[in-house]
């Protein structure tokens, strides 16, 4: 497989490290342990396109949101976290 | 003395007579030529037998003339070079060439197992699952070892591969799979329209099928059109040819895998030369010009030697010179078939008949046999004489229902052709059925992939040309290229008629896999035993899962399969195609990453110095370190390790410990990012201290620890444990770029740009203090306990100066440039040798933080909450921090968690050992009173004797209970007591002193 890095460009597997599903988001300090428990525990288990987290760890260092087709591995987005690169949100 | 080559032909092949190899097969010397495989060779000196089969040990000769080859196998080389199974049809000989045939004993002649012939009744499909389900210990001690040394392929060697293999990358717009018509062509177009082209050839000489069969392209012989085409494309800079490379898998992202089979024709590789080289192709196209294999008819004694694969009949006379036989008999149900019939007639031998099992054969045909005297004979092989010295005698039913013989010494058989479907099925693609040719062609193939010429069901010369050319071109195009192709080779189609034959039913075995004994009244038994699913009937019978994959046999199994059960061969099915096309060594897989190179290894700053010194060295990850440094005298590794501890406790000594993960923690939000991912606050720690820090995972469970320094304002260096350098690393690069975005923080590795010395014990400021600048206050107002700041050191360079302890004693760490490592350590033993310095290793840092109580990895195992070390104090309440949430959940705050605890033996004498399970006193060891474990041990040189920590149910609350250590893996048992873990110095009075 193949992501090409918003950074360094197109990159082999080998440089890049899977995470996982790149919807669930981080609840807020007050949400409750319920919330927090679906977080770091409930996945989906997608059959078809899902966004993932990906981080380039023998390149740049940025974590990546990957679309990618669990099907068939056809990787139809790659975008940079929020925070990746020297950017900083809101500034 | 190598025999006569009495059956190569006095001119004529692709071969070089002016260079005679000599080779030994089965211990006997014969003689080739360059430019033969071994078994054209074999062929050439008349020998037909060359193996015994798998399970039945039938005499078995050669079937063909390449990678699809199911029996001709053999153990090539001699020693740890011996390989197995390896195809006579495509090992290049080279001159002392050594081989042996497999699966015989004691001789290929003379094979005791062929009894098992006899038995065949009782071998037949699931045997192993029917036979030996009861009693299982019987198939463990008597069933199994008896069937392995009956059953088998060849030997594996037994000692170190002593080769080298390599892996490597190549990049083009185009890589072409195979260099027959169709791919030289494709090369051609993709090549002149300038894109950059890489053609991969399993043979070690270009030309596919046009070394074999003749034709005219472009007006010229085809001989003399390949000779031109290479030439031209040889003056291509942008080309490249790859010989002795099989592309064997494609990869998601246009990603194939090829092996280049770089050595493997010479006894062994030149020096510093490796045999093979795993290549990893990227490419924006790729043409699969693969060719077909043709396909055998299944009938009685169908595995005789002499019985041989028409194409490759021709193959071996045409390309080698190489007689198969001298009077020899075709059985056909197609007209490809009769293109042997020319060759053989060209090469002066005879024709027995043709069996043709089509309705009509052409006039031209008809005139061919009345011209040269044989019959062409209406009807169907249904059986064969003949055994281990070959074909004697052929039995033909003929259409109507009469039968005939025919004596010939070689069965030349052709079933028609199937393409060869792998490459562009490997992406879970399914091949179609064509009606027309009665074989499988590509339905799709992955993306950035089409199939040409026979690989795509098209036989023709002309099509495979004009195929392979406009999918050449159309491939440069979609990759950017778009110079002028010219125009395309042309060559007129030979006619194709086939009429579809699998089996032909007939007294005694007819083998479908030959590789693996399948017969086809296995295939009919396992259908009558419910395995019709051709992925059942695969695993059932073992059809297709040798190590040729079934290239020979999967179409004419499931064939027969949609026969008996009355079902259409597409409606039966294909099973799943999965890479590689061809067997290709683990090493090469493997490459460099073997032995010492399995992994890299990082080298401390000062390991040099330390080798020097005669230390001994820990694999830790990838690292190196220094565990202990033996001195002259000392009879073990305890003695040393002593010796270090009271050093240090009672003078000063020094320790490399760079290879903790050190990270530069930058910014305005820092101070916030920190208190985000440790429990406790780094926020309001002051600048020019430092502070221990405790990660969670976002589960509540402990992932890190660490002391953190704030440098300046916006500036804090953080240091992780030396296993989780990295995943800490990518874990706060998550936090920073995913989860907290709106922080203004940036995170810098710098664990090699540091190397950081841990220097311990109460004469270290007195060490210090010929190291770093006068001018710098070391004392206790001017650099208290958790101090950190940089410090000016004598010379001039500037160091990060640490007041830490790990041991328990006044100590400090002293982080210099990566590049001074070294002499750092040099000046530390050179200025402290009035001091007595001495150098520890892991092992004494180890058994001073045991006797201190701190927790390090053992403790650290990923299951542990900061509470069961005895750190929940340090969670604040305050704000939120990652794994805070999870960390209060029931069963992660219970009062009976297995927590920290300090363990000694009652007996002092007596040895500790980790792993030991802790159980009340006075009780049965079980599961269910097993009441935790001991984590870390070592012997206390301060207290004269072993001590250790322990995960125990409520640990902390039983201090003083004496429990039993129940060890069963060393067999031990004994009373411990659970103390308080810090057993050194429990206020902490040297560190701060």
């Amino acid at each position: 497989m193949r992501i090409t890095c918003p950074f360094c460009g197109e990159r082999e597997l080998g440089e890049f490290t899977y995470l996982g599903d790149a919807k669930p988001q981080r609840p807020v300090a007050d949400a409750g342990e319920e919330a927090v428990y679906d977080y770091v525990y409930l996945r989906d288990n997608v059959a078809g396109v899902m966004a993932e987290n990906w981080y380039h760890g023998g390149g740049c260092r940025a974590w990546l949101k990957v679309t990618r087709n669990t099907l068939t591995h056809e990787i139809s987005s790659v975008e940079p976290a929020a925070g990746a690169g020297a950017a900083k949100v809101g500034a | 003395m190598a025999t006569n080559q009495t059956n190569r032909l006095s001119s004529g092949g692709v071969i070089d007579r002016s260079t005679p190899l000599n080779f030994r097969f089965d211990g006997k010397s014969f003689s080739g030529f360059q430019g033969d495989t071994l078994a054209s060779a074999l062929v050439a000196n008349g020998v037909k037998l060359v193996g015994r089969s798998f399970k039945y040990h039938r005499p078995r000769g050669i079937l063909t003339a390449g990678s699809e080859e199911p029996n001709a196998l053999v153990e090539l080389r001699t020693g740890a070079r011996r390989e197995a199974n390896t195809k006579a049809t495509t090992a290049e000989l080279y001159d002392g060439l050594e081989a042996a045939s497999q699966n015989r004993w004691p001789s290929l002649r003379h094979d005791f197992m062929s009894v098992n012939q006899l038995f065949a009744p009782i071998f037949v499909a699931g045997f192993y699952y029917k036979t030996f389900m009861w009693p299982a210990k019987f198939w463990e001690m008597i069933y199994e070892p008896a069937i392995r040394r009956a059953a088998g392929l060849g030997r594996a060697a037994v000692a170190p591969d002593p080769d080298h293999y390599d892996k490597a990358w190549a990049h083009c717009d185009v890589v072409i799979a195979g260099s027959g018509p169709a791919g030289l062509a494709a090369a051609l177009a993709a090549g002149r329209s300038g894109a950059r082209v890489i053609l991969c050839e399993e043979d070690f000489v270009p030309g596919g099928c046009l070394l074999s069969d003749d034709g005219t392209i472009d007006g010229l012989p085809a001989a003399e059109w390949l000779a031109r085409t290479l030439a031209e494309l040889s003056s291509m800079p942008d080309v490249r040819i790859m010989t002795r490379t099989t592309l064997f898998g494609v990869y998601d992202g246009g990603t194939y895998g090829a092996i280049e089979r770089v050595n493997d024709h010479l006894p062994t590789p030149p020096e510093h030369q490796v045999r093979q080289r795993l290549w990893r192709i990227v490419a924006k196209r790729c043409v699969v010009a693969a060719g077909a294999i043709e396909r055998p008819i299944v009938f009685a004694g169908n595995d005789t030697p002499g019985v041989m694969m028409a194409s490759a009949m021709r193959t071996y006379v045409s390309r080698y010179a190489a007689t198969p036989a001298k009077r020899i008999a075709l059985f056909t149900n197609n007209e490809d078939g009769w293109r042997t019939v020319e060759t053989a007639l060209a090469a002066g031998l005879q024709i027995a008949a043709v069996i043709d099992a089509r309705p009509d054969v052409s006039p031209a045909h008809r005139s061919l046999a009345s011209k040269n005297g044989f019959a062409v004979l209406h009807g169907s092989v249904s059986g064969v004489d003949g055994g281990k010295d070959g074909v004697r005698k052929i039995s033909v039913s003929l259409t109507g229902g009469a039968r005939a013989e025919v004596e010939a010494d070689g069965l030349a058989v052709s079933g028609g052709w199937n393409p060869a479907v792998g490459l562009t099925s490997y992406h879970r693609g399914r091949p179609k059925w064509r009606d027309e040719i009665s074989a499988f062609v590509p339905d799709g193939a992955p993306p950035g992939m089409v199939a040409a010429g026979a690989a795509n069901g098209d036989f023709g010369l002309g099509a495979c040309l004009s195929q392979g050319f406009a999918a050449g071109a159309a491939a440069a195009r979609d990759a950017g290229r778009n110079g002028n192709a010219g125009t395309a080779p042309v060559a007129d189609d030979e006619t194709f008629s086939l009429t579809p034959l699998w089996h032909v039913a007939g007294k005694g075995k007819a083998f479908v896999d030959q590789q693996h004994d399948v017969t086809a009244s296995d295939i009919e038994l396992a259908q009558r035993e419910g395995f019709e699913s051709v992925e059942h009937l695969k695993r059932y019978t073992t059809l297709g899962m040798a190590t040729d994959q079934g290239k020979t046999s999967n179409v004419g199994g499931l064939a027969i399969m949609a026969a008996v059960t009355g079902k259409s061969i597409p409606e039966t099915g294909t099973t799943i195609y999965r890479p590689p096309y061809v067997p290709v060594a683990i090493g090469a897989f493997a490459g460099h990453h073997r032995d010492e190179t399995f992994h890299a290894t990082r080298l401390t700053p000062s390991h040099h110095w330390a080798a020097e010194q005669g230390a001994i060295f820990v694999d830790t990850g990838l690292w190196k370190r220094a565990q202990w440094f033996p001195r002259a005298g000392e009879k073990d590794w305890l003695e040393s390790v002593t010796r270090e501890v009271k050093a240090v406790r009672g003078g000063v000594g020094f320790c490399d410990v760079s290879t903790l993960g050190k990270i530069d923690v930058h910014g305005p939000d820092a101070g916030a990012f920190l208190d985000r991912v440790y429990i406790n606050t780094f926020s309001n720690l002051a600048v020019g201290k430092a502070r221990y820090g405790l990660m969670l995972r976002e589960d509540g469970l402990v992932y890190d620890d660490g002391t953190t320094s704030r440098l300046a304002e916006d500036h804090y260096f953080l240091t992780t444990t030396t296993a989780k350098a990295g995943l800490v690393m990518q874990h706060l690069e998550f936090c920073r770029q995913v989860l907290f975005p709106e922080l203004d923080v940036q995170l810098t590795s710098v664990s090699d740009q540091w190397a950081q010395f841990s220097i311990a014990g109460p004469k270290t400021r007195d060490l210090l203090k010929e190291i770093v600048d006068p001018v710098e206050d070391l004392s206790n107002e001017g650099f208290p306990f958790m101090g950190a700041r940089e410090v000016a050191l004598r010379g001039g360079i500037t160091a990060r100066l640490f007041r830490i302890s790990f041991s328990g004693e006044m100590a400090f760490e002293i982080s210099v440039p990566a590049r001074y490592g070294e002499a750092m350590a040099r000046n530390l033993m050179q200025a402290g040798k009035q001091f007595g310095v001495t150098p520890y290793g892991t092992e004494a840092l180890g058994v001073m933080r045991i006797e201190k109580g701190h927790v390090a990895g053992p403790e650290l195992s990923g299951t542990t909450t900061a509470t069961d070390l005895g750190l929940g104090k340090m969670m604040s309440t305050k704000k939120d921090f990652i794994g805070r949430v999870m960390a209060g959940r029931e069963a992660l705050v219970a009062p009976d968690r297995q927590v920290v605890v300090g363990i000694k033996p009652v007996d002092k004498a007596r040895r500790l050992r980790s792993g030991a399970h802790i159980i009340p006193k006075g009780q049965t060891p079980g599961p269910d009173n097993d009441q935790g474990y001991v984590t870390s041990v070592c012997f206390s040189p301060t207290l004269d004797q072993w001590i250790g920590l322990g995960l125990v149910e409520r640990g902390r609350e039983r201090i003083g209970e004496i429990v039993h250590a129940h060890d069963p893996l060393r067999g031990e048992d004994y009373d411990v007591e659970l103390c308080n873990p810090v057993f050194y110095d429990p206020d902490g009075g040297r560190q701060r002193g």
